[in-house]
Protein backbone atom coordinates (compact mmCIF):
# COMPACT_ATOMS: atom_id res chain seq x y z
CA UNK A 1 0.00 0.00 0.00
CA UNK A 2 1.13 3.57 -0.71
CA UNK A 3 1.48 6.06 2.14
CA UNK A 4 -1.30 5.18 4.61
CA UNK A 5 -1.37 8.77 5.91
CA UNK A 6 -2.81 9.86 2.56
CA UNK A 7 -6.06 8.00 3.30
CA UNK A 8 -9.15 9.97 4.26
CA UNK A 9 -11.14 8.65 7.22
CA UNK A 10 -13.69 7.14 4.82
CA UNK A 11 -10.92 5.43 2.81
CA UNK A 12 -9.09 4.23 5.92
CA UNK A 13 -12.33 2.82 7.30
CA UNK A 14 -12.71 0.78 4.11
CA UNK A 15 -9.08 -0.44 4.07
CA UNK A 16 -9.23 -1.39 7.75
CA UNK A 17 -12.51 -3.22 7.19
CA UNK A 18 -11.06 -5.23 4.33
CA UNK A 19 -7.89 -5.98 6.25
CA UNK A 20 -5.69 -4.22 3.67
CA UNK A 21 -4.00 -2.41 6.51
CA UNK A 22 -4.02 -2.92 10.28
CA UNK A 23 -4.90 -0.21 12.75
CA UNK A 24 -1.42 -0.54 14.22
CA UNK A 25 0.24 -0.02 10.81
CA UNK A 26 -1.93 3.03 10.23
CA UNK A 27 -1.13 4.46 13.67
CA UNK A 28 2.59 3.76 13.25
CA UNK A 29 2.59 5.56 9.89
CA UNK A 30 1.11 8.65 11.57
CA UNK A 31 3.50 8.47 14.53
CA UNK A 32 6.42 8.39 12.08
CA UNK A 33 4.97 11.31 10.10
CA UNK A 34 4.56 13.30 13.35
CA UNK A 35 8.17 12.71 14.25
CA UNK A 36 9.36 13.98 10.87
CA UNK A 37 7.11 17.06 11.07
CA UNK A 38 8.08 18.38 14.50
CA UNK A 39 9.30 21.58 12.88
CA UNK A 40 5.64 22.47 12.25
CA UNK A 41 5.04 22.36 16.03
CA UNK A 42 1.51 20.98 15.57
CA UNK A 43 1.65 18.62 18.56
CA UNK A 44 2.46 19.73 22.10
CA UNK A 45 2.31 16.15 23.40
CA UNK A 46 2.69 12.92 21.45
CA UNK A 47 1.18 9.81 23.01
CA UNK A 48 2.67 6.91 21.01
CA UNK A 49 2.25 4.30 23.74
CA UNK A 50 -1.43 5.01 24.23
CA UNK A 51 -1.94 5.25 20.48
CA UNK A 52 -0.41 1.83 19.89
CA UNK A 53 -2.41 0.26 22.73
CA UNK A 54 -5.62 1.72 21.33
CA UNK A 55 -4.71 0.58 17.80
CA UNK A 56 -4.04 -2.96 19.03
CA UNK A 57 -7.46 -3.03 20.68
CA UNK A 58 -8.94 -1.83 17.37
CA UNK A 59 -7.18 -4.64 15.52
CA UNK A 60 -8.66 -7.14 17.97
CA UNK A 61 -12.13 -5.73 17.33
CA UNK A 62 -11.65 -5.64 13.58
CA UNK A 63 -10.55 -9.27 13.62
CA UNK A 64 -13.52 -10.23 15.80
CA UNK A 65 -15.95 -8.46 13.47
CA UNK A 66 -17.06 -6.03 16.16
CA UNK A 67 -15.60 -2.84 14.73
CA UNK A 68 -17.12 0.41 15.91
CA UNK A 69 -17.77 3.54 13.80
CA UNK A 70 -14.29 5.02 14.03
CA UNK A 71 -12.41 1.79 14.70
CA UNK A 72 -8.67 2.36 14.40
CA UNK A 73 -8.91 5.91 13.01
CA UNK A 74 -5.96 7.97 14.36
CA UNK A 75 -6.98 11.42 15.54
CA UNK A 76 -5.24 14.46 16.98
CA UNK A 77 -6.92 16.13 19.97
CA UNK A 78 -6.80 19.87 20.58
CA UNK A 79 -5.11 20.66 23.91
CA UNK A 80 -8.39 22.25 25.11
CA UNK A 81 -10.05 18.83 25.56
CA UNK A 82 -9.51 17.02 28.85
CA UNK A 83 -7.85 13.65 28.23
CA UNK A 84 -7.34 11.40 31.21
CA UNK A 85 -3.73 11.27 32.39
CA UNK A 86 -2.51 13.24 29.37
CA UNK A 87 -1.23 16.83 28.93
CA UNK A 88 -4.26 19.18 28.98
CA UNK A 89 -3.22 22.80 29.37
CA UNK A 90 -5.13 24.84 26.78
CA UNK A 91 -1.53 25.66 25.77
CA UNK A 92 -1.21 27.91 28.81
CA UNK A 93 1.55 28.03 31.41
CA UNK A 94 -1.08 28.59 34.12
CA UNK A 95 -2.18 24.94 33.75
CA UNK A 96 1.42 23.78 34.19
CA UNK A 97 1.64 19.96 34.50
CA UNK A 98 -2.17 19.58 34.60
CA UNK A 99 -3.28 16.04 33.80
CA UNK A 100 -7.01 15.54 34.22
CA UNK A 101 -8.41 12.47 35.97
CA UNK A 102 -11.29 12.34 33.47
CA UNK A 103 -12.05 12.63 29.74
CA UNK A 104 -14.13 15.32 28.07
CA UNK A 105 -17.46 14.02 26.76
CA UNK A 106 -16.42 14.66 23.14
CA UNK A 107 -13.15 12.70 23.40
CA UNK A 108 -14.87 9.96 25.42
CA UNK A 109 -17.44 9.68 22.61
CA UNK A 110 -14.68 9.39 19.99
CA UNK A 111 -12.76 6.77 21.97
CA UNK A 112 -15.98 4.83 22.63
CA UNK A 113 -16.38 4.68 18.84
CA UNK A 114 -12.90 3.21 18.45
CA UNK A 115 -10.80 6.27 17.55
CA UNK A 116 -7.08 6.24 18.37
CA UNK A 117 -5.48 9.27 20.04
CA UNK A 118 -2.12 10.30 18.57
CA UNK A 119 -1.47 13.24 20.87
CA UNK A 120 -2.48 16.75 21.91
CA UNK A 121 -2.50 19.59 19.43
CA UNK A 122 -1.11 23.08 19.74
CA UNK A 123 -3.49 26.05 19.88
CA UNK A 124 -3.66 29.71 20.86
CA UNK A 125 -3.57 30.01 24.65
CA UNK A 126 -7.10 29.39 25.98
CA UNK A 127 -8.28 29.52 22.34
CA UNK A 128 -7.66 33.28 22.29
CA UNK A 129 -6.10 34.14 18.97
CA UNK A 130 -6.42 33.90 15.20
CA UNK A 131 -2.86 32.93 14.26
CA UNK A 132 -1.68 30.36 16.81
CA UNK A 133 1.01 32.79 17.93
CA UNK A 134 -0.22 33.07 21.55
CA UNK A 135 0.51 29.46 22.57
CA UNK A 136 2.86 28.98 25.53
CA UNK A 137 4.39 26.17 23.44
CA UNK A 138 5.34 28.41 20.54
CA UNK A 139 3.75 29.17 17.22
CA UNK A 140 2.51 26.57 14.76
CA UNK A 141 3.78 26.71 11.17
CA UNK A 142 1.34 26.36 8.28
CA UNK A 143 2.43 23.57 5.90
CA UNK A 144 1.41 25.85 3.03
CA UNK A 145 3.85 28.43 1.66
CA UNK A 146 3.36 31.16 -0.88
CA UNK A 147 4.39 30.13 -4.41
CA UNK A 148 8.15 30.51 -4.82
CA UNK A 149 8.70 31.51 -1.19
CA UNK A 150 10.22 29.80 1.84
CA UNK A 151 8.71 32.26 4.31
CA UNK A 152 6.65 30.78 7.13
CA UNK A 153 2.92 31.45 7.36
CA UNK A 154 0.52 31.10 10.27
CA UNK A 155 -2.09 28.31 10.16
CA UNK A 156 -4.76 30.56 11.68
CA UNK A 157 -6.17 30.05 15.12
CA UNK A 158 -7.08 29.17 17.61
CA UNK A 159 -7.19 25.56 16.30
CA UNK A 160 -3.92 26.07 14.40
CA UNK A 161 -2.34 22.80 15.53
CA UNK A 162 -5.45 20.89 14.48
CA UNK A 163 -5.50 22.54 11.05
CA UNK A 164 -1.78 22.03 10.43
CA UNK A 165 -1.94 18.41 11.56
CA UNK A 166 -4.83 17.67 9.18
CA UNK A 167 -3.30 19.56 6.24
CA UNK A 168 0.14 17.98 6.71
CA UNK A 169 -1.38 14.49 7.19
CA UNK A 170 -0.20 14.15 10.78
CA UNK A 171 -3.60 12.72 11.77
CA UNK A 172 -6.64 11.45 9.89
CA UNK A 173 -8.78 14.14 11.49
CA UNK A 174 -8.66 16.41 14.53
CA UNK A 175 -10.92 17.78 17.21
CA UNK A 176 -11.15 21.56 17.41
CA UNK A 177 -13.28 24.25 19.04
CA UNK A 178 -14.77 27.46 17.73
CA UNK A 179 -15.74 30.49 19.83
CA UNK A 180 -15.51 33.18 17.13
CA UNK A 181 -14.08 31.33 14.14
CA UNK A 182 -11.40 29.09 15.66
CA UNK A 183 -12.35 26.07 13.53
CA UNK A 184 -13.37 27.77 10.29
CA UNK A 185 -10.59 30.36 9.97
CA UNK A 186 -7.71 27.84 10.38
CA UNK A 187 -9.56 25.46 8.04
CA UNK A 188 -9.63 28.26 5.45
CA UNK A 189 -5.90 29.00 5.94
CA UNK A 190 -4.88 25.36 5.44
CA UNK A 191 -7.21 24.04 2.74
CA UNK A 192 -9.08 21.78 5.15
CA UNK A 193 -12.75 21.42 6.09
CA UNK A 194 -13.97 22.66 9.47
CA UNK A 195 -17.48 22.76 10.88
CA UNK A 196 -18.73 24.55 13.94
CA UNK A 197 -22.01 22.84 14.77
CA UNK A 198 -25.05 24.48 16.32
CA UNK A 199 -24.50 25.65 19.91
CA UNK A 200 -25.62 22.75 22.09
CA UNK A 201 -24.88 19.98 19.56
CA UNK A 202 -21.63 18.86 21.22
CA UNK A 203 -21.22 18.72 24.97
CA UNK A 204 -18.84 21.30 26.41
CA UNK A 205 -18.14 19.13 29.45
CA UNK A 206 -14.41 18.64 29.92
CA UNK A 207 -13.47 21.31 27.37
CA UNK A 208 -11.48 24.10 29.03
CA UNK A 209 -13.98 26.98 29.07
CA UNK A 210 -13.29 30.25 27.24
CA UNK A 211 -16.68 31.93 26.56
CA UNK A 212 -19.40 29.53 27.60
CA UNK A 213 -22.26 31.00 25.54
CA UNK A 214 -20.16 30.80 22.35
CA UNK A 215 -17.82 27.78 22.67
CA UNK A 216 -18.59 24.74 20.52
CA UNK A 217 -16.52 21.71 19.57
CA UNK A 218 -16.31 20.45 16.01
CA UNK A 219 -14.05 18.49 13.69
CA UNK A 220 -11.28 19.59 11.33
CA UNK A 221 -10.98 17.12 8.48
CA UNK A 222 -9.66 16.61 4.97
CA UNK A 223 -13.04 16.66 3.29
CA UNK A 224 -16.74 17.13 3.95
CA UNK A 225 -17.46 13.42 4.29
CA UNK A 226 -14.77 12.99 6.95
CA UNK A 227 -16.15 15.99 8.85
CA UNK A 228 -19.62 14.40 8.71
CA UNK A 229 -18.26 11.08 9.99
CA UNK A 230 -16.42 12.75 12.88
CA UNK A 231 -19.25 15.03 13.96
CA UNK A 232 -21.66 12.11 14.25
CA UNK A 233 -19.38 10.58 16.86
CA UNK A 234 -18.53 13.85 18.64
CA UNK A 235 -22.12 15.05 19.07
CA UNK A 236 -24.34 13.79 21.87
CA UNK A 237 -26.78 14.84 24.52
CA UNK A 238 -24.94 15.06 27.81
CA UNK A 239 -26.58 15.49 31.22
CA UNK A 240 -23.27 17.01 32.40
CA UNK A 241 -23.78 20.06 30.14
CA UNK A 242 -27.18 21.69 30.62
CA UNK A 243 -26.80 23.56 27.32
CA UNK A 244 -26.32 20.35 25.37
CA UNK A 245 -29.47 19.60 23.44
CA UNK A 246 -31.55 16.47 23.81
CA UNK A 247 -32.02 15.77 20.11
CA UNK A 248 -31.04 12.60 18.26
CA UNK A 249 -27.75 12.83 16.33
CA UNK A 250 -28.48 12.33 12.62
CA UNK A 251 -26.37 10.22 10.27
CA UNK A 252 -24.69 13.20 8.63
CA UNK A 253 -22.99 11.06 6.02
CA UNK A 254 -26.39 9.95 4.75
CA UNK A 255 -27.15 13.61 4.01
CA UNK A 256 -24.40 13.75 1.34
CA UNK A 257 -26.76 13.04 -1.56
CA UNK A 258 -25.19 15.41 -4.08
CA UNK A 259 -28.63 16.84 -4.78
CA UNK A 260 -29.27 20.51 -4.01
CA UNK A 261 -31.96 21.14 -6.60
CA UNK A 262 -34.38 23.75 -5.29
CA UNK A 263 -32.20 24.62 -2.28
CA UNK A 264 -32.34 28.37 -1.65
CA UNK A 265 -28.91 29.89 -1.07
CA UNK A 266 -28.72 33.37 0.45
CA UNK A 267 -26.00 35.88 -0.47
CA UNK A 268 -25.81 38.51 2.30
CA UNK A 269 -24.88 41.87 0.82
CA UNK A 270 -23.31 43.13 4.07
CA UNK A 271 -20.48 40.58 3.71
CA UNK A 272 -19.12 42.52 0.73
CA UNK A 273 -16.58 44.40 2.82
CA UNK A 274 -14.58 47.40 1.71
CA UNK A 275 -11.02 46.48 0.86
CA UNK A 276 -11.80 42.77 0.45
CA UNK A 277 -9.19 41.11 -1.83
CA UNK A 278 -10.45 40.65 -5.41
CA UNK A 279 -9.56 36.94 -5.28
CA UNK A 280 -11.99 36.38 -2.43
CA UNK A 281 -14.79 38.40 -4.00
CA UNK A 282 -14.36 36.47 -7.26
CA UNK A 283 -14.35 33.13 -5.46
CA UNK A 284 -17.55 34.03 -3.64
CA UNK A 285 -19.25 34.78 -6.97
CA UNK A 286 -17.90 31.56 -8.41
CA UNK A 287 -19.31 29.63 -5.46
CA UNK A 288 -22.77 31.06 -6.06
CA UNK A 289 -22.50 30.21 -9.78
CA UNK A 290 -21.46 26.63 -9.03
CA UNK A 291 -24.37 26.03 -6.69
CA UNK A 292 -26.77 27.63 -9.16
CA UNK A 293 -25.51 25.33 -11.91
CA UNK A 294 -26.37 22.40 -9.66
CA UNK A 295 -29.96 23.54 -9.37
CA UNK A 296 -29.91 25.79 -6.29
CA UNK A 297 -31.68 29.12 -6.28
CA UNK A 298 -29.54 32.15 -5.43
CA UNK A 299 -31.32 34.78 -3.33
CA UNK A 300 -30.03 38.16 -2.12
CA UNK A 301 -30.50 38.59 1.62
CA UNK A 302 -29.68 41.31 4.10
CA UNK A 303 -28.07 40.85 7.51
CA UNK A 304 -27.90 44.50 8.55
CA UNK A 305 -26.18 44.04 11.92
CA UNK A 306 -23.22 42.08 10.52
CA UNK A 307 -20.59 44.74 11.21
CA UNK A 308 -21.61 45.01 14.87
CA UNK A 309 -21.06 41.32 15.58
CA UNK A 310 -17.32 41.59 16.10
CA UNK A 311 -17.30 44.55 18.54
CA UNK A 312 -20.19 42.93 20.45
CA UNK A 313 -18.22 39.69 20.54
CA UNK A 314 -15.26 41.56 22.06
CA UNK A 315 -17.48 42.46 24.99
CA UNK A 316 -19.28 39.13 25.46
CA UNK A 317 -16.30 36.80 24.97
CA UNK A 318 -13.82 38.63 27.26
CA UNK A 319 -16.56 39.11 29.89
CA UNK A 320 -17.27 35.38 30.00
CA UNK A 321 -13.55 34.60 29.83
CA UNK A 322 -12.74 36.84 32.79
CA UNK A 323 -15.28 34.88 34.80
CA UNK A 324 -14.24 31.42 33.54
CA UNK A 325 -10.54 32.07 34.02
CA UNK A 326 -11.01 33.26 37.61
CA UNK A 327 -10.54 29.62 38.63
CA UNK A 328 -6.80 29.71 37.89
CA UNK A 329 -5.69 30.78 41.32
CA UNK A 330 -2.70 28.58 42.09
CA UNK A 331 -4.62 26.53 44.67
CA UNK A 332 -6.35 23.58 43.05
CA UNK A 333 -4.28 22.86 39.94
CA UNK A 334 -1.60 24.24 37.69
CA UNK A 335 1.04 26.85 38.32
CA UNK A 336 1.58 28.46 41.70
CA UNK A 337 3.86 31.41 42.37
CA UNK A 338 4.12 32.22 46.07
CA UNK A 339 3.57 35.69 47.50
CA UNK A 340 3.47 37.51 50.83
CA UNK A 341 -0.22 36.73 51.35
CA UNK A 342 -3.01 34.92 49.58
CA UNK A 343 -3.87 37.85 47.27
CA UNK A 344 -0.29 38.39 46.16
CA UNK A 345 -0.03 34.62 45.57
CA UNK A 346 -3.06 34.87 43.24
CA UNK A 347 -1.66 37.94 41.51
CA UNK A 348 1.82 36.50 41.07
CA UNK A 349 0.46 33.18 39.81
CA UNK A 350 -1.82 34.79 37.25
CA UNK A 351 0.82 37.32 36.13
CA UNK A 352 3.31 34.51 35.47
CA UNK A 353 0.78 31.99 34.16
CA UNK A 354 -1.21 33.96 31.58
CA UNK A 355 0.21 35.31 28.33
CA UNK A 356 -0.23 38.85 27.01
CA UNK A 357 -3.37 38.29 24.94
CA UNK A 358 -5.13 36.34 27.69
CA UNK A 359 -4.35 39.06 30.24
CA UNK A 360 -5.61 41.71 27.85
CA UNK A 361 -8.91 39.89 27.41
CA UNK A 362 -9.35 39.17 31.12
CA UNK A 363 -8.82 42.87 31.80
CA UNK A 364 -11.30 43.98 29.13
CA UNK A 365 -13.80 41.47 30.50
CA UNK A 366 -13.24 42.57 34.08
CA UNK A 367 -13.74 46.19 33.06
CA UNK A 368 -16.98 45.67 31.09
CA UNK A 369 -18.47 43.64 33.94
CA UNK A 370 -17.40 46.03 36.70
CA UNK A 371 -19.88 48.11 38.67
CA UNK A 372 -21.25 51.03 36.66
CA UNK A 373 -20.22 49.66 33.24
CA UNK A 374 -22.22 46.42 33.06
CA UNK A 375 -25.31 47.91 31.38
CA UNK A 376 -23.37 50.09 28.97
CA UNK A 377 -21.24 47.22 27.71
CA UNK A 378 -22.41 43.71 28.53
CA UNK A 379 -26.18 44.26 28.43
CA UNK A 380 -25.82 46.38 25.29
CA UNK A 381 -23.75 43.67 23.59
CA UNK A 382 -26.29 40.98 24.49
CA UNK A 383 -29.03 43.17 22.97
CA UNK A 384 -26.99 43.56 19.78
CA UNK A 385 -26.69 39.80 19.79
CA UNK A 386 -30.48 39.52 19.76
CA UNK A 387 -30.55 41.79 16.70
CA UNK A 388 -27.93 39.67 14.93
CA UNK A 389 -29.95 36.54 15.62
CA UNK A 390 -33.11 38.32 14.43
CA UNK A 391 -31.37 39.19 11.13
CA UNK A 392 -30.72 35.49 10.55
CA UNK A 393 -34.22 34.48 11.66
CA UNK A 394 -35.65 36.80 9.02
CA UNK A 395 -33.29 35.44 6.36
CA UNK A 396 -34.42 31.88 7.14
CA UNK A 397 -37.86 32.87 5.89
CA UNK A 398 -36.34 33.22 2.42
CA UNK A 399 -33.37 30.86 2.25
CA UNK A 400 -32.17 27.48 3.52
CA UNK A 401 -28.43 28.14 3.57
CA UNK A 402 -26.24 31.27 3.42
CA UNK A 403 -22.99 31.47 1.41
CA UNK A 404 -20.19 33.85 2.46
CA UNK A 405 -16.40 34.11 2.28
CA UNK A 406 -14.75 32.37 5.25
CA UNK A 407 -11.96 34.88 5.92
CA UNK A 408 -11.04 38.38 4.71
CA UNK A 409 -7.57 37.15 3.56
CA UNK A 410 -5.41 34.10 2.96
CA UNK A 411 -2.81 33.02 5.55
CA UNK A 412 -0.39 35.74 6.65
CA UNK A 413 3.11 35.68 8.14
CA UNK A 414 3.93 35.32 11.84
CA UNK A 415 4.47 38.76 13.36
CA UNK A 416 2.69 40.46 10.45
CA UNK A 417 -0.31 41.53 12.54
CA UNK A 418 0.61 43.07 15.89
CA UNK A 419 -2.37 45.37 16.48
CA UNK A 420 -4.98 43.45 18.54
CA UNK A 421 -7.99 44.95 16.75
CA UNK A 422 -6.48 44.16 13.31
CA UNK A 423 -6.02 40.56 14.48
CA UNK A 424 -9.62 40.41 15.71
CA UNK A 425 -10.85 41.41 12.22
CA UNK A 426 -9.84 37.96 10.95
CA UNK A 427 -13.07 36.63 12.41
CA UNK A 428 -15.34 39.18 10.77
CA UNK A 429 -17.17 36.60 8.60
CA UNK A 430 -17.26 33.79 11.13
CA UNK A 431 -18.17 35.48 14.41
CA UNK A 432 -21.79 36.27 13.50
CA UNK A 433 -22.43 32.52 13.42
CA UNK A 434 -21.24 32.08 17.02
CA UNK A 435 -23.19 35.12 18.19
CA UNK A 436 -26.40 33.58 16.77
CA UNK A 437 -25.53 29.99 17.80
CA UNK A 438 -25.78 28.68 14.22
CA UNK A 439 -23.87 25.92 12.42
CA UNK A 440 -21.23 27.04 9.91
CA UNK A 441 -18.74 25.18 7.74
CA UNK A 442 -15.61 26.30 5.88
CA UNK A 443 -14.92 24.48 2.61
CA UNK A 444 -11.71 24.99 0.59
CA UNK A 445 -12.76 26.42 -2.75
CA UNK A 446 -9.67 27.69 -4.55
CA UNK A 447 -6.19 29.18 -4.43
CA UNK A 448 -5.33 32.87 -4.41
CA UNK A 449 -2.81 34.43 -6.80
CA UNK A 450 0.00 33.41 -4.43
CA UNK A 451 -1.09 29.75 -4.47
CA UNK A 452 -2.60 29.78 -0.96
CA UNK A 453 -5.92 28.15 -0.08
CA UNK A 454 -9.11 30.21 0.18
CA UNK A 455 -12.41 28.97 1.57
CA UNK A 456 -16.08 29.71 1.43
CA UNK A 457 -18.41 29.44 4.40
CA UNK A 458 -21.92 28.02 4.45
CA UNK A 459 -24.31 28.78 7.32
CA UNK A 460 -27.55 26.94 8.12
CA UNK A 461 -30.49 27.04 10.53
CA UNK A 462 -30.03 25.70 14.06
CA UNK A 463 -29.56 21.91 14.05
CA UNK A 464 -29.84 21.76 10.27
CA UNK A 465 -26.33 20.31 9.90
CA UNK A 466 -27.69 17.72 7.43
CA UNK A 467 -28.58 20.48 4.93
CA UNK A 468 -25.31 22.25 5.71
CA UNK A 469 -23.30 19.10 4.94
CA UNK A 470 -25.35 18.43 1.80
CA UNK A 471 -24.66 21.89 0.41
CA UNK A 472 -20.99 21.80 1.50
CA UNK A 473 -20.50 18.45 -0.20
CA UNK A 474 -21.80 19.86 -3.51
CA UNK A 475 -19.69 22.99 -3.11
CA UNK A 476 -16.62 20.82 -2.51
CA UNK A 477 -17.45 18.73 -5.56
CA UNK A 478 -17.81 21.82 -7.77
CA UNK A 479 -14.63 23.45 -6.47
CA UNK A 480 -12.66 20.25 -7.02
CA UNK A 481 -10.02 21.50 -4.58
CA UNK A 482 -7.23 18.93 -4.72
CA UNK A 483 -4.13 21.06 -4.09
CA UNK A 484 -1.77 19.91 -1.33
CA UNK A 485 1.10 21.77 0.28
CA UNK A 486 4.58 20.77 -0.92
CA UNK A 487 6.11 18.50 1.68
CA UNK A 488 9.09 20.72 2.56
CA UNK A 489 9.44 19.59 6.19
CA UNK B 1 -15.42 55.58 28.08
CA UNK B 2 -11.61 55.70 28.07
CA UNK B 3 -9.63 54.25 30.97
CA UNK B 4 -6.77 56.08 32.70
CA UNK B 5 -3.74 54.63 34.45
CA UNK B 6 -5.58 54.59 37.77
CA UNK B 7 -8.38 52.53 36.21
CA UNK B 8 -5.86 50.13 34.63
CA UNK B 9 -4.42 49.45 38.11
CA UNK B 10 -7.93 49.01 39.50
CA UNK B 11 -8.92 46.51 36.78
CA UNK B 12 -5.69 44.57 37.30
CA UNK B 13 -6.40 44.40 41.01
CA UNK B 14 -9.98 43.20 40.40
CA UNK B 15 -8.68 40.60 37.94
CA UNK B 16 -5.98 39.51 40.42
CA UNK B 17 -3.21 39.98 37.89
CA UNK B 18 -0.03 41.68 39.06
CA UNK B 19 0.85 44.44 36.62
CA UNK B 20 4.20 46.21 36.83
CA UNK B 21 4.28 50.02 36.71
CA UNK B 22 6.12 50.01 33.38
CA UNK B 23 3.33 47.90 31.81
CA UNK B 24 0.56 50.31 32.81
CA UNK B 25 0.99 52.79 29.91
CA UNK B 26 1.05 50.00 27.30
CA UNK B 27 -2.09 48.38 28.75
CA UNK B 28 -3.80 51.74 28.97
CA UNK B 29 -3.17 52.30 25.26
CA UNK B 30 -4.29 48.80 24.23
CA UNK B 31 -7.42 48.77 26.34
CA UNK B 32 -8.43 52.19 25.07
CA UNK B 33 -7.90 51.16 21.43
CA UNK B 34 -10.22 48.18 21.96
CA UNK B 35 -12.80 50.18 23.91
CA UNK B 36 -12.79 52.90 21.24
CA UNK B 37 -13.47 50.31 18.54
CA UNK B 38 -16.29 48.82 20.62
CA UNK B 39 -17.92 52.27 20.78
CA UNK B 40 -19.23 51.48 17.29
CA UNK B 41 -22.10 49.77 19.10
CA UNK B 42 -23.44 53.16 20.19
CA UNK B 43 -24.84 53.54 16.65
CA UNK B 44 -27.14 50.55 17.15
CA UNK B 45 -30.68 51.19 18.33
CA UNK B 46 -31.32 48.44 20.87
CA UNK B 47 -34.47 49.93 22.39
CA UNK B 48 -36.58 47.09 20.95
CA UNK B 49 -34.23 44.25 21.85
CA UNK B 50 -34.04 42.11 24.94
CA UNK B 51 -30.58 40.80 25.88
CA UNK B 52 -29.97 37.37 24.39
CA UNK B 53 -29.84 34.80 27.16
CA UNK B 54 -30.12 31.48 25.35
CA UNK B 55 -29.55 30.18 21.86
CA UNK B 56 -32.26 27.60 21.74
CA UNK B 57 -35.47 27.77 23.68
CA UNK B 58 -35.51 24.69 25.83
CA UNK B 59 -36.79 23.50 29.13
CA UNK B 60 -34.14 23.16 31.80
CA UNK B 61 -33.92 19.53 32.76
CA UNK B 62 -34.54 18.37 36.32
CA UNK B 63 -32.70 15.48 37.86
CA UNK B 64 -32.83 13.50 41.06
CA UNK B 65 -31.01 15.25 43.89
CA UNK B 66 -28.54 12.46 44.48
CA UNK B 67 -24.77 12.20 44.60
CA UNK B 68 -23.52 10.95 41.22
CA UNK B 69 -19.81 11.60 41.60
CA UNK B 70 -17.32 12.34 44.34
CA UNK B 71 -15.96 10.44 47.30
CA UNK B 72 -12.63 10.33 45.55
CA UNK B 73 -10.40 12.87 47.29
CA UNK B 74 -7.26 11.49 45.64
CA UNK B 75 -8.62 12.26 42.17
CA UNK B 76 -9.79 15.70 43.29
CA UNK B 77 -6.43 16.53 44.85
CA UNK B 78 -4.32 14.90 42.13
CA UNK B 79 -3.32 18.19 40.49
CA UNK B 80 -2.96 20.42 43.55
CA UNK B 81 0.36 22.30 43.45
CA UNK B 82 0.64 22.14 47.26
CA UNK B 83 -1.38 19.92 49.55
CA UNK B 84 -1.38 18.41 52.99
CA UNK B 85 -3.17 15.09 53.03
CA UNK B 86 -6.61 15.90 51.53
CA UNK B 87 -6.31 19.64 52.08
CA UNK B 88 -5.24 22.44 49.78
CA UNK B 89 -2.58 24.63 51.29
CA UNK B 90 -2.90 28.41 50.98
CA UNK B 91 -1.00 31.27 52.63
CA UNK B 92 -2.39 32.25 56.01
CA UNK B 93 -5.64 34.23 55.53
CA UNK B 94 -6.79 34.67 59.16
CA UNK B 95 -4.53 36.11 61.85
Amino acid sequence: MSDPTSLTIAAARKSLGKGEISALELTDAYLAAMERARILNAYVAETPEQARAMAKESDRRLAAGSARRLEGIPLGIKDLFATRGVHTQACSHVLDKFKPTYDSTVTANLFKDGAVMLGKLNMDEFAMGSSNETSYYGKVINPWRRKGSNAALVPGGSSGGSATAVAAQLCAGATATDTGGSIRQPAAFTGTVGIKPTYGRCSRWGIVAFASSLDQAGPLARDVRDAAIMLRSMASHDPLDTTSVDLPVPDYEAALTGDIRGLRIGIPREYRMEGMPADIDALWQKGADWLKARGAEIVDVSLPHTKYALPAYYIVAPAEASSNLARYDGVRYGLRVEGDDVISMYENTRAAGFGTEVKRRIMIGTYVLSAGYYDAYYVKAQKVRTLIKRDFDEAWGKVDVILTPATPSAAFAPGEITDPVQMYLNDIFTVTVNMAGLPGIAVPAGLDSGGLPLALQLIAKPFDEPTLFRAAHVLEDCAGFSAKPDKWW
Amino acid sequence: MPVDSKMVRRIARLARIKVSEEDVPRLEGELNAILKWIEMLDEVDTSNAEPLTSMVRMQMKMREDVVTAGQDPDAVMANAPTKDDSFYVVPKVVE
